[in-house]
């Protein structure tokens, strides 16, 4: 194999890895929309917010300790403990439940029946509300995440690889972090997890019941309001996953909440409401994305990545509006 | 007492159509007006022009061309930064490149030119809706920003990559650089916006305004009925994008003064614009000034009692801050979700009937 088809490779390789990624993120929205018809676009803050809370719990910062001595004056900032992962992991999971549950009965309960579009500004407002609340909690410092996911190159790959150049080329084999190939396996059995979730537990069946019809559902006894606990706790669950791989990759900070940004071209890409769309979609856009730096960037000063997501959704929808896997739309006066 | 339409005759169809049809509420209208062009501009000094009332101007012209679009018309835009960026843009190359076009002709020009980068942006609009829509509009907000970075030509090859206005006059007095008064920048801000609100008024209950919302209601109904998309939704992006290019050249040359894209037009402003509107009414004129003075009042208000009254660090009081607007909107959603304008019309309504309940 030549040089040049190698580094096209490993484009291809890096970008699948980004995709994955980005599908971590889009896989809760469409997880919710799916569920409730909500869009939602607090869940890259609901990344952040649970990655904040597990950083917070494992390395027992005082929640609200900025606030608490600006009021009285004390100076508090650390318990003084350290909790293992899993158990921070089990904490933080434990909140994202509560919060579904207080977001349901709080502002869905009352928001039933508005349009989406009313739906969807409350949830702009929730990540603002979330985003705050976080930073308020937890300070918003930039902290590094530590939950044992192995990260770096990953050296067999290159000496793999290495042997594939030609000889006598000072090619150094392809760079692979460790990390994504773990967000890639997390996300494999994540899906799985959700498909075999929806598809054989009793849960699961009152949940596509919801998402097929909601009054049809209501008749033969399912109670919305849980369904809708559940599926946020879910959404929460996948929030938790994403900001973990977020966060082990470039720190958990603010701009981990902008990637739900990211995920708005792979959702349309695959469609609202399709979970294997998520991926699929996360995927192109991933290689899409780092392929078009690559070969297009240069040729207009680079820097494209921030739009050129969008611009392939754009086109995309020109031509098949419903996504890749979504549902047809088919309109009524 | 104070409010009632008993003893108030019509004798013409102009008299039965105006927009103020109670003669009380003309009366307050007036009075705000006069007091808003004539007693203001004396009493204005930097601080209340810097941070509120210009801002407060702007934004409303901001939220008056959203609501056109999102409130009127039901297209939802997040690209309402960019479009900021590009009337900032297009009004900095006509000030630097015709240094003798009155700074009026300059906004207005920019605004024009708004508006045919936001049909291009609406084109999407013919095919799509709802959050498709938006997320198309959110492309044109990452790729206007990207282009005004990255091409130098938009900031004249500034080593900062900064565009800052230069000094203009209207009848010789500044009203952009560092000399303007804040009279003067008040006052031209505030002319502009008034005659872009009439305008707007009465493009809304015009036979435009009526094909938007009817777009807006139902879109196949409509084009049933022989409202055409095309040109209902392609002139709520015109329009929409005017007034939004004209209020980015106001608040680029007459607020700011010098603008950096990325801080400057980010996508944080495309969200307060939303809020704007939603908190002030969608589908009002009112509403986007309501709702364009609640959001700039408020962090003030919030920032004075926090950092000024509790002595509380700056950073605390914003992520205060941003956490109670977050909450304000979701409560505004659940209690009104047509915003402050309906609560204003339902105050109207009891105060007709004041001080009988029904």
């Amino acid at each position: 194999m030549n040089v040049e088809f190698l580094f096209f490779l490993e484009t291809v390789l890096n970008g699948l890895m980004a995709g994955v990624m980005y599908a971590l993120v889009a896989l809760g929205f469409a997880l919710i929309f799916k569920a409730s018809g909500i869009f939602n676009f607090a869940q890259g803050v609901m990344a952040l917010f649970a990655a904040l809370t597990l950083v917070g719990l494992q390395t027992g910062q005082v929640p609200f300790a900025h606030l608490i001595n600006a009021i009285f004056g004390t100076e508090v900032h650390h318990f003084g403990w350290e909790l293992p992962a899993i158990i921070a992991i089990a904490g933080t999971l434990v909140v994202m439940v509560a919060f579904a549950y207080l977001f349901e009965g709080l502002v869905l309960k009352h928001l039933v029946n508005q349009e989406p579009i009313i739906l969807f500004m409350a949830t702009i407002g929730l990540a603002y509300f979330l985003e705050g609340f976080g930073d308020l909690m937890w300070g918003a410092d930039i902290k590094p995440m530590d939950v044992g996911i192995p990260s770096g190159g990953s050296f067999w790959w290159e000496d793999v690889t290495r042997e594939w150049a030609p000889e006598g080329s000072d090619y150094f084999g392809m760079y692979v972090d460790k990390l994504d190939v773990v967000a890639a396996i997390v996300a494999v059995v994540l899906v799985s997890a959700l498909v075999a979730f929806s598809q054989y537990t009793k849960f699961g069946r009152a949940l596509r019941a919801v998402a097929d019809d909601h009054q049809a559902a209501l008749s033969v006894g399912i109670s919305l309001r849980t369904i809708w606990v559940v599926v946020w706790s879910i959404a929460g669950f996948v929030a938790l996953v994403a900001g973990i791989m977020w966060g082990a990759k470039s720190g958990v900070q603010f701009s981990l909440s902008l990637i739900a940004l990211k995920a708005l071209p792979v959702l349309i890409l695959g469609g609202f409401t399709s979970i294997p769309g998520a991926i699929v979609g996360g995927l192109i856009i991933g290689v899409g994305e780092k392929l078009a730096e690559l070969y297009i960037g240069p040729l207009v000063g680079g820097a494209i990545e921030n739009w050129f997501a969008y611009v392939v959704a754009l086109m995309f929808l020109l031509f098949r509006p419903q996504g890749l896997f979504g549902e047809r739309i088919i309109e009524r006066i | 007492m104070l409010y009632r339409e008993a003893g108030d005759f019509k004798t013409s169809y102009a008299a039965d159509l105006q927009t103020f049809p109670i003669k009380s509420e003309r009366i307050l209208f007036w009075a705000f007006t006069a007091v808003a062009f004539l007693v203001v501009p004396f009493f204005i000094n930097d601080y209340w022009e810097k941070s509120i009332l210009v801002p407060f101007l702007v934004w409303s012209m901001v939220a008056l061309g959203l609501n056109i679009l999102t409130g009127y018309c039901g297209q939802v835009s997040l690209g309402t930064g960019g479009f900021m960026a590009v009337g900032a843009f297009a009004c900095y190359k006509f000030m630097t490149a015709f240094p003798d076009l009155n700074i009026m002709i300059c906004i207005l020009l920019s605004g024009v030119v708004t508006a045919g980068v936001g049909v291009l942006f609406g084109l999407p609009s013919l095919r799509i809706k709802g959050f498709y829509l938006a997320v198309a509009t959110l492309a044109a907000q990452f790729f206007l920003v990207w282009m005004f970075n990255k091409f130098a030509w938009f900031y004249n090859y500034s080593a900062s990559g900064q565009i800052s206005a230069p000094e203009r006059t209207i009848f010789g007095i500044a009203v952009t650089g560092p000399n303007s008064a804040p009279w003067a920048t008040y006052l031209t801000c505030l002319t502009i916006v008034f005659i872009f609100a009439w305008v707007a008024r009465n493009l809304t209950r015009g036979r435009v305004g009526r094909s938007w919302m009817a777009m807006r209601d139902m879109d196949i109904a409509a084009e049933i009925m022989g409202v055409s998309p095309f040109s209902a939704k392609l002139s709520a992006f015109a329009v929409s994008s005017f007034y939004i290019g004209i209020a980015g050249a106001l608040f680029f040359a007459v607020y700011l003064g010098a603008a950096e894209v990325t801080e400057a037009f980010g996508i944080d402003k495309s969200f307060t614009a939303l809020f704007m509107v939603i908190i002030g009414g969608l589908g009002s004129i009112l509403g986007s000034f309501l709702g364009a003075a609640f959001i700039i009042l408020f962090p003030v208000l919030l920032k004075n009692l926090m950092v000024g009254y509790l002595g509380w660090p700056t950073d605390l009081a914003a992520h205060f801050q941003i956490m109670i607007v977050g909450g304000l909107i979701i409560f505004f959603l659940i209690v009104e979700p047509h915003g402050l304008a309906q609560l204003w019309r339902l105050a109207k309504e009891k105060l007709r009937l004041w001080p009988f309940p029904y």
